[in-house]
């Protein structure tokens, strides 16, 4: 499996099977239904939130459990900017935008991502002093904060509709290309999903391109050092208040493009899709697969998106063996639940880990393993 | 006034639930240095456990008899399930990166919750007043005999936690522990006997708070164990994880700041915010507090893992 001892040519072949692959997935999956295509997409959607949180907890080792508000920011920012919700709480948005709200795409995804980001050194610069579990707590602390106010901003000053959600958003369209409706392409028809897995591909793609040239940057290498070691990192000169605040600000952003995306995929949002669960499921996602290492993380999520949604499918019978007395839903959670067990027992790396990953700590681990509580995150 | 006085009362009524709880995490952090995230729902459990148990016995028996004998069996199913869930899910990653037990503890959570929908089913669940619902007056507040008890019991066991914990061998042991393993294990201590009494003894404490907070609400389900569970992480982190002092410290903190927060938010904000936004006050304190002192309240050591 080791992807560095293969051959040039070897690489070269797996990459172009992949990449193959990876392209006729949809048009294949269409052909058991749109669904199957719809859980390909959320898949992507979940990897691209995972690389976000893997910037912070991978590389620069800082533990977020409130991941999920940057999503909810994304999604929010662009489910007001682009559906009719402003202008019908506020005059003064009726003034202006008569038909509603909707804005350009250049306009709302930008800013989704660059008010995520602002969150995220929100959330950084409180907690620069913090460490390990107490970061924890307060990032948790965080998510429930913006939470709350996503369920609450409702009155008396109407802005996110509290928990009925904003509807009616805008879906992806540039230059006159809406993503929102079936499109013919040489006699062959493409559905709005099958469309909208080609773009959060070609977005993953440009973010593991991205989360790769950071992890072997000076920037990287800093987060690594951080991680590692802070103390020693600072004393070697890095400036770890930047840096960390960096990374916070990077993933934040990568959770705010993901959320705008969910929202215009979606066309809906409410509260009831940032909740702190969504936010332990993403960490999962990063541990599981393997964190700090990229294909361990993408693996890591497309199996935790994808497989409880699979799964539904498989539990009709099941359900219907056992007298109705296993819901499906019930039966999805148990086997997700047995699954990060049983993969942490098995494997405690991660089902991908990387190989170069926390080498450091084991070596210190080797020579004081009576206070090495296990090596960092 | 009133209002204020009552608000104190219900705050250190569950501010000392979640205290109870507080303690359970804060000494499994002390020891091995890990969030457990399925204390909630060893909370959950029994609660559930001691419902199930009134239901059968509640004919038979005197009130407060039926909850005594509730309380004694929910705390040891309780102990049980805690013990076996250290054995399975956290001894074999003693010595694993840090996130691996973590994410086994989220795992247990889930798993729990969905055990306990299978055996309880997912509806809400009404749980019996023994006690009078007769409130006392008090001063122009009143307190129901519930929360006496709750004030009570907890004000008992907090005086026998101390007691083990600075008064006996095991006690002695745990410190030992909590401090150095290796250290302690050349002793003749047994790390892994004090890890098990520690759950044991953590788990005691959740059922009993589970009880107190079924009885003061009145009703049990499956996702109970959540909200506690969360709260009471917060306020072991606010106290200072580890710190066992610290952990009834920040329990009644939280309960005084959420309780007296909900009681006049609505008014100092014009009420622009209303008294949903209860659990913002609870972790702007947080933020607040270990802005100004990053290992909580009465924390010693800085917090290097992780």
């Amino acid at each position: 499996m080791n992807f560095s001892q293969m051959t040039t040519r070897q690489r070269l072949l797996g990459i172009l099977l992949a990449a193959v692959g990876l392209l006729v997935l949809p048009i294949l999956l269409q052909g058991f239904g749109s669904a199957w295509v719809r859980i390909a997409d959320m898949a992507l959607l979940f990897v691209l939130l995972a690389l976000g949180l893997n910037i912070v907890v991978g590389y620069a080792g800082l533990l977020d459990l409130g991941f999920v508000a940057f999503f909810a920011v994304g999604a929010y920012m662009f489910g007001l900017l682009a559906s009719p919700h402003l202008s019908d709480s506020f005059p003064a948005f009726a003034a202006m935008f008569p038909n509603g709200v909707h804005m350009p795409l250049w306009v709302a995804i930008p800013l989704g991502a660059a008010i995520a980001g602002i969150f995220g050194i929100l959330l950084g610069a409180p907690t620069l002093k913090l460490r390990g579990d107490y970061l924890a707590i307060v990032t948790l602390g965080f998510g429930e904060i913006i939470r709350v106010f996503m369920n609450n901003l409702d009155h008396p000053y109407n802005i996110t509709n509290g928990p009925k959600g904003i509807s009616q958003i805008d879906p992806i369209h540039f230059f006159g290309f809406s993503l929102g409706q079936r499109w013919d392409f040489f006699g062959y028809t493409v559905t709005p999903v099958v469309m909208y897995y080609y773009l959060f591909l070609a977005l993953v793609l440009v973010s593991v391109v991205i989360c790769h040239r950071l992890e072997l940057s000076r920037i990287g290498r800093a987060w690594m050092a951080i991680r590692e070691d802070e103390t020693a990192a600072k004393a070697m000169g890095i400036n770890t208040r930047n840096m960390k605040l960096l990374a916070f600000a990077m993933g934040a952003t990568f959770g705010g493009v993901s959320g705008a995306m969910f929202a215009a995929f979606q066309g809906f949002i409410s509260p009831e899709s940032f909740s702190l669960m969504e936010s332990i499921m993403i960490v999962a996602m990063v541990v599981l697969g393997g964190i700090g290492h990229l294909p361990g993380v993408v693996l890591g999520a497309v199996l935790l998106a994808s497989l409880p949604e699979m799964l539904r499918y498989v539990a009709g019978p099941l359900q219907a063996i056992t007298d109705g007395r296993l819901d499906s839903s019930i039966l999805r959670q148990l086997l997700i639940a047995l699954a990060m067990i049983i993969i942490m027992l098995l494997r405690p790396r991660g089902l991908w880990p990387s190989p170069e990953h926390g080498k450091s700590r084991k070596t210190a681990e080797g020579k004081n393993k009576a206070s090495a509580q296990g090596s960092a995150a | 006034m009133d209002i204020f006085f009552q608000q104190i009362i219900n705050g250190l009524v569950l501010g000392s639930m979640y205290a109870l709880v507080a303690l359970g995490y804060t000494m499994v952090y002390g020891i091995i240095g890990l969030i457990n995230f399925a204390h909630g729902e060893v909370l959950m459990v029994g609660a559930l456990v001691s419902w199930t148990v009134i239901g059968f016995i509640q004919p038979l028996l005197p009130p407060w008899l039926v909850l005594l004998v509730a309380l004694v069996v929910a705390c040891l199913v309780a102990a049980a399930l805690n013990y076996t869930i250290e054995r399975v899910a956290y001894r074999p990653l003693r010595n694993s990166p840090r996130l691996a037990p973590l994410i086994t503890a989220i795992g247990m959570s889930i798993l729990l919750q969905t055990l306990a929908m299978i055996i309880w089913k997912p509806n809400y669940k009404s749980y019996p007043t023994l006690l009078p619902s007769e409130p006392i007056s008090l001063g122009g507040a009143s307190i129901t005999p519930t929360q006496i008890m709750i004030l009570v019991v907890t004000a008992l066991t907090l005086a026998g936690l101390m007691w083990l914990v600075h008064g006996t061998k095991l006690g002695r042991a745990m410190r030992a522990t909590a401090e150095n393993q290796r250290v302690a294990a050349l002793m003749g201590v047994k790390p892994n006997n004090v890890i098990s009494a520690t759950f044991v003894i953590g788990a005691m404490l959740a059922a009993l708070a589970g009880v107190m907070w079924a009885s003061n609400y009145g009703t049990v389900q499956h996702a109970m164990g959540f909200i506690p569970g969360i709260k009471a992480f917060t306020a072991a982190v606010l106290g200072g994880i580890g710190n066992l002092a610290g952990a009834v410290v920040g329990g009644i903190l939280l309960g005084l700041i959420e309780s007296i927060g909900a009681g006049y938010i609505g008014d100092l904000t014009g009420g622009v915010l209303g008294s949903h936004y209860v659990d913002i006050f609870a972790f702007a304190v947080l933020i607040v507090v270990l802005t100004l002192r990053p290992s909580g309240l009465l924390g010693e050591r800085i917090a290097d893992r992780a």
